[in-house]
């Protein structure tokens, strides 16, 4: 056994991390907020067909098909870099999509999905296609939450949220691990910005990152990020869906949290829109909804308890 | 990222069952938890039949009478052993996991001789000097003294928290041999026999009504100086050496442990009718996740030691928060099944509820752990 990463999951990762870094940094993801709320659209389709061509979306596609041919492990490592980023754009529908969308694999097209519960779609004004749904549906912009997920609200007639849950069904577990993954890494890198901050920001003629309350929040940012990352990479490895289910419900805690603490840590600062730290928690947010919620991942797993417990 | 067995560890793996399969029957019943005399005899019993079949001092080095297994291997023993109910360390866990790793790692070619043979065989039992009523947290500020006579130590002072101290052939103690020095720099480790006169153990009982402990108190104790392990005032160095074995792989049969309570936690909620309440299945669901993650985490921490040649990181700290915090909430959550019947002592889960209230204290408490983390990993000041 060894869970460690190999050499090339390693250099894959750290090579998403450049790519994102030099074509992603924090100028490109402000001039994003910026864009968006005129256009209201999100999504780079420059990155996003970069994206594609780096692998990204054709990760897992077998190499016969024009893919890289690697797998869940290494998606979730890339996955992880995505969030860390906060790059927009239904990434995880569109590399769901790949092989069976037409142009989702080189990042050609953008796909969403039917991800959130009820009648709201994300980046429904820019997406090519729905997975798994036939036609494009039409629906009224909503004023989101989240600067970089724009939202529409699609009709509700005649069992349209039946044929919606419908088309996710096949996909839910491997969306909700590869969400897993963003939260991840979107948790991580609050870690990051807090102890930044902390290390900085002085009061009382010391950095606050000295004072106990807020190395102590700190220190629990990092224990919640990385008993998810472990509880992702392994849900990766095994491709086992009640280990993806207590994933996603880990990484949604551990990034909406981190985020609030993170927020807490940069004090009146942490309330502005110029900081990013508000960024990170509205997609957690957002993220924390799509495939599979909370309650859901709860009720799998306790169910799943049961069975074992015979 | 690979979670599969190599064929030799599988081979182990069948291999150590089987034994279990066989060596398990064989034992004689359980002493009663007070019997402390009982308790040492069963457990020394227990580490003897680990011995002759092989399987003590697993995870020691091979020079110092161990097996020199790998983590995974180790690992695996303590997974297999606590499937199969076999007896827990007990008794001998200071020997196993403290003073005899510090011994192997630091004494002299003497030193292992006299000491790691009966600690490996089952013949002599350890405790642990270090705490004391004034320095706990701030173990570093410890006082008890030990004044130079000839070929001796003479050592005054008292040791607090001190398990299986009724029961002990030897204590591993923390004593200041330089007074002037900073308070890193003038500490001193011995091994000193708790049959010396001058040693008097006066059991504590825990909330739990049990006597887990003791205080140990020191008068004029002689301890030759021949019985230091390391340098005269480097004892700190040589005790962090113990201290982080204790946050390896201490806590594997544990995590195996809890999650068969809370397989017993659904099936008792299923019979009695609270497992339809929604709030609570929801949180049981919820921990049955996160020990499935603390045993990941486990094996990610195992993983990373064998990359590193066997040295346990500072990710154990990590590894301690979330598993005692998730610790305290299964019995917590045991709690609610039980519903008024928890106030009974009667109810096993009662007395697990009792013990986990140390897990955030024992070992580095959790305010601790969380300056390791922020201040070693993260990289954040130290405070003034």
């Amino acid at each position: 056994m060894d869970f460690q990463p190999t050499e090339d999951q390693r250099d894959l990762r750290a090579g998403v991390r450049g790519l994102l870094e030099g074509r992603y940094g924090r100028e490109a993801l402000r001039a994003a907020v910026d864009a968006a709320a005129g256009a209201g659209t999100a999504v780079d389709r420059g990155l996003w067909r970069e994206l594609g061509e780096a692998g990204f979306f054709a990760l897992r596609l077998p190499e016969s098909e024009g893919g890289v041919g690697l797998g869940l492990p290494e998606a979730v490592l890339v996955f992880e870099e995505a969030g860390r980023a906060l790059v927009p754009g239904p990434l995880v529908a569109t590399h769901l999509a790949a092989g069976v969308v037409p142009g989702a694999a080189a990042g050609t097209a953008v796909v969403t999905a039917f991800d959130l519960a009820g009648d709201l779609v994300a980046y429904l004004g820019e997406a090519d296609a729905v997975l798994g749904a036939a036609v494009l549906p039409v629906g009224e912009p909503v004023r989101a939450a989240d600067p970089l997920t724009p939202l529409h609200r699609v009709a509700r007639q005649g069992g349209a949220e039946e044929s919606a849950s419908a088309s996710v069904s096949a996909y839910v577990s491997e969306g909700a691990l590869l969400t897993a993954a963003l939260q991840v890494g979107s948790a991580l890198r609050t870690v990051e910005l807090a102890v930044r901050y902390a290390g900085e920001r002085e009061q009382f003629g010391q950095p606050i990152g000295a004072f106990q309350a807020v190395k102590h929040s700190c220190a629990q940012m990092l224990v919640r990020a990385e008993v998810a990352r472990t509880a992702v990479y392994a849900a990766a490895v095994t491709g086992d869906p009640g280990e993806a289910a207590g994933a996603k419900l880990l990484a949604d805690e551990a990034a909406v949290r981190n985020a609030r603490d993170c927020l807490q840590v940069h004090g009146g600062m942490g309330f502005t829109w110029e900081a990013d730290v508000h960024l990170h928690l509205k997609r957690a947010w957002v993220r924390a909804e799509q495939w599979r919620t909370a309650a859901e991942a709860e009720e799998l797993l306790a169910a799943e308890l049961l069975d074992s417990a015979g | 990222m690979d979670l599969t067995y190599t064929e030799e560890e599988q081979d182990f793996r069948a291999r150590l069952r089987e034994w279990l399969l066989k060596a398990l029957p064989e034992l004689p019943a359980r002493p009663s938890p007070d019997d402390w005399p009982g308790r040492r005899a069963y457990d020394l019993g227990w580490q003897r039949r680990l011995y002759e079949a092989g399987y003590a001092g697993l995870h020691w080095p091979v020079d110092a009478g161990g097996r020199g297994a790998t983590p995974t291997q180790h690992l695996i023993f303590l997974e297999e052993t606590e499937r199969a109910g076999a007896p827990y360390v007990g008794a001998n866990f200071v020997g196993l996991l403290h003073a005899g790793p510090t011994i192997a790692a630091e004494g002299t070619a003497g030193q292992r001789a006299r000491w790691l043979p009966p600690v490996l065989r089952g013949d002599e039992v350890w405790c642990q000097g270090f705490s004391e009523p004034d320095a706990g947290s701030d173990l570093a500020s410890l006082r008890t003294r030990a004044v130079r006579d000839g070929d001796d130590y003479v050592i005054t002072g008292s040791k607090i928290w001190t398990s299986h101290a009724e029961v002990a052939d030897w204590c591993e103690l923390l004593v200041r041999t330089d007074p002037g020095a900073p308070k890193h720099r003038g500490i001193s480790w011995l091994a000193m026999p708790m049959d010396a006169p001058g040693v008097t153990v006066r059991p504590l009982r825990t909330l739990a009504g049990s006597t887990e402990f003791a205080e140990v108190f020191l008068d004029e104790v002689r301890v030759p100086v021949a019985n230091r392990v390391g340098a005269e005032n480097d004892g700190w160095r040589v005790t962090m050496v113990t201290l982080s074995f204790e946050r390896g792989t201490a806590f594997v049969g544990e995590v195996v442990a809890c999650r068969r309570t809370l397989g017993e936690l659904a099936r008792t909620a299923r019979a009695n009718g609270r497992w339809d309440d929604p709030a609570l299945r929801r949180r049981l669901g919820r921990l049955y996740g996160e020990f499935g993650a603390l045993w990941r985490l486990t094996q990610w921490n195992v993983s990373e030691s064998e990359r590193s040649g066997g040295v346990p990181g500072i990710g154990g700290s990590v590894f301690k928060l979330a598993y005692s915090h998730a610790r305290q909430e299964l019995y917590d959550v045991a709690a609610e099944v039980l519903g008024a019947s928890s106030l009974s002592l009667d109810e096993e889960w009662v007395q697990g509820r009792l013990s986990s209230l140390s897990y955030t204290i024992a070992a580095g408490t959790s305010q601790i752990q969380r300056n390791i983390v922020a201040e070693r990993i993260l990289g954040l000041p130290k405070g003034r």
